[in-house]
């Protein structure tokens, strides 16, 4: 009796764990054999032929698709850097404040989720445009005397990547910062520690999980958002996220596209690994 | 309030503030008369008029909304059902594969959105609404399921125990502790999966086809191309449904509170 009920638990579990189970395999598992096998085939035209070859690899880390790498790498740790410069004391300052205050800040970083990121980002279009609301304030304040044109220039970039990438940044500062007991830090400035030293010792060793996570959140997208290089970059910055599109939808070389996804997951995947790895004395 | 204390409440207003200065920038433009956004032609509602005539970008709002709502909602039942039962369940390599299924948050969405274009040719998909809630539904999973089988993992069956001694079959024991117990879970990872979903940009480009198009779709479209001050328009008004719905939750946990005490 007992060992028909089990059965019949079982029987139903599986069959709810099910539509995972299978959409996971063909959705998520397909996709990405398929994006293996293809990096491996040879180019024919717009299409391709399962000829194993290395060669999509070995065009990878030739001259101009490696200078993009190293440019998108670079525009990809510099973002990252600042978002964890700006957004975790952002985070931090947040969750120390009184309650009614620190929702409400955090309730203003979550509302822009909502609202399209492009449309924010129109926002420093205009901006950043020439003879813009910079320019403009600018040259009335007497600190330039000519237009700046950022727009269309690395540092409009920059702010573009950064400001689209903080909300994550604070959302996960936040979220371990809250649960953060007060009383620690004070105990340990109690005991005499000073405020670097209790920074170091306390705060940071516990909202570590929050920072990590925040980074993980920033570095993985920023080496493909083309869509902020686009628009606030011109044609001038060019990511590994752009050559990949432009890859696929302009030369439909898809060998080429798939290799160079590989490696970007590759290193994307490097990147986690050590972030989300738990510390030694934690295993 | 200590020094210290003034000084981070300064740099979190000041953040909150630059979070906000494009936005409030935007909104103040969708009231220009002027179609340039560098000369101000006193205040105008012609463009919110015009957004309300443009039929391809109401169009874009509605697949929108329609793609999210679905693919959050597809993605809400496939991860909830999961992270309940992967237990009890008899799939060879359950554990493995679950964790697969959380793969779509940490790879890059150039990435997703290229596999997702070449797996759907193979299988010759017809591109369109059908590959995008695909698409979504898989990137939506991770964000469900890590939320709801988190709140599972902090939860004592000690609830559903006492439920099933006092005689509740399995079902009602169900229905009545478990899911009210995890939902606060689901509708969580929901809404985040809805706002990625309703945002996202990379992905769609690559899996939409040419019939059919998103909102996110259309606005870059725009801003390569040329932009309408519609799309200020577009703007104000979506963060003014943003914060109305944000007072209306607010108000109405108010209200339930009240009704609590």
């Amino acid at each position: 009796m007992k060992n028909g009920i089990r059965k019949r638990k079982a029987a139903l579990s599986t069959l709810a764990s099910l539509p995972l189970y299978l959409f996971t395999l063909v959705f998520v598992l397909g996709p990405l054999i398929l994006m293996i096998a293809l990096s491996f085939s040879t180019r024919d035209g717009w299409d391709y032929t399962s000829v194993f070859t290395l060669e999509n690899y070995a065009e990878v880390f030739s001259g101009m698709y490696l200078k993009t790498f190293a440019e998108s790498l670079e525009l990809a740790l510099i973002s990252t850097i600042l978002v964890v410069l700006i957004g975790y004391p952002f985070g931090l300052a947040a969750a120390m404040l009184p309650k009614k205050m620190s929702r409400f800040i955090y309730t203003m970083q979550v509302i822009p989720y909502w609202v399209n990121s492009l449309l924010r980002l129109y926002g420093w279009i205009i901006i950043f445009r020439a003879n813009g609301l910079l320019d403009k304030l600018l040259m009335a304040v007497g600190l330039t005397s000519e237009p700046l044109k950022l727009l269309y220039t690395y540092p409009a970039v920059v702010v573009g990547m950064v400001y689209v990438l903080l909300p994550f940044m604070f959302t996960s500062v936040y979220q371990v910062a809250e649960k953060l007991d007060p009383t620690l830090i004070e105990a340990s400035r109690d005991l005499g520690a000073g405020k670097i030293k209790a920074f170091l010792t306390v705060t940071l060793p516990l909202t570590r999980p929050g920072l990590a996570t925040g980074i993980v959140l920033t570095f993985i997208p920023s080496m493909g958002l083309f869509f902020i290089a686009s628009i606030l970059g011109g044609n001038k910055v060019v990511l590994v996220g752009s050559l990949i599109e432009e890859l696929l939808m302009k030369s439909h070389n898809k060998p080429g596209a798939a290799a160079l996804a590989s490696v970007l997951m590759l290193l994307t995947a490097a990147v986690c690994a050590l972030l989300l790895r738990k510390p030694k004395h934690e295993r | 309030m200590k020094k210290t204390n003034k000084l981070s409440a300064a740099y979190t207003i000041l953040m909150t503030a630059l979070t906000y200065l494009p936005i409030i920038v935007v909104v103040v433009y969708s009231f220009n008369g002027s179609r340039i956004s560098s000369t101000w032609d006193g205040f105008s509602l012609k463009w919110y008029q015009s957004l309300l005539r443009d039929d391809a970008m109401l169009e874009g709002l509605f697949n929108s909304v329609i793609l999210a709502f679905s693919s959050s909602l597809l993605a809400a039942f496939i991860a909830t059902s999961a992270a309940l039962t992967i237990k009890n369940a008899r799939l060879p390599m359950k554990y493995a594969v679950s964790k697969m299924a959380l793969l779509p948050l940490i790879i890059p969405e150039i990435v997703l959105g290229m596999v997702f274009l070449a797996f759907f040719e193979l299988l010759s998909l017809p591109f369109g609404m059908l590959t995008l809630v695909i698409a979504h539904t898989a990137f939506c999973i991770p964000y469900i399921y890590t939320q709801v089988s988190s709140r599972l993992e902090g939860m004592s069956m000690v609830e559903i125990e006492a439920a099933r001694d006092l005689g509740a079959s399995p079902i009602t024991a169900f229905f009545t502790v478990t899911l009210p117990l995890i939902m606060p879970a689901v509708l969580s990872g929901m809404f985040l999966s809805f706002a990625m979903s309703f945002d996202d940009v990379i992905i769609s480009i690559f899996v939409t086809g040419v019939r059919v198009n998103t909102l996110p779709i259309i606005v870059y479209t725009q801003l390569k191309t040329g932009v309408s001050p519609k799309i200020n328009a577009l703007c104000a008004i979506m963060l003014a449904v943003t914060f109305l719905c944000y007072a209306l939750a607010a108000a109405v946990r108010k209200f339930a509170d009240k009704k609590l005490k």
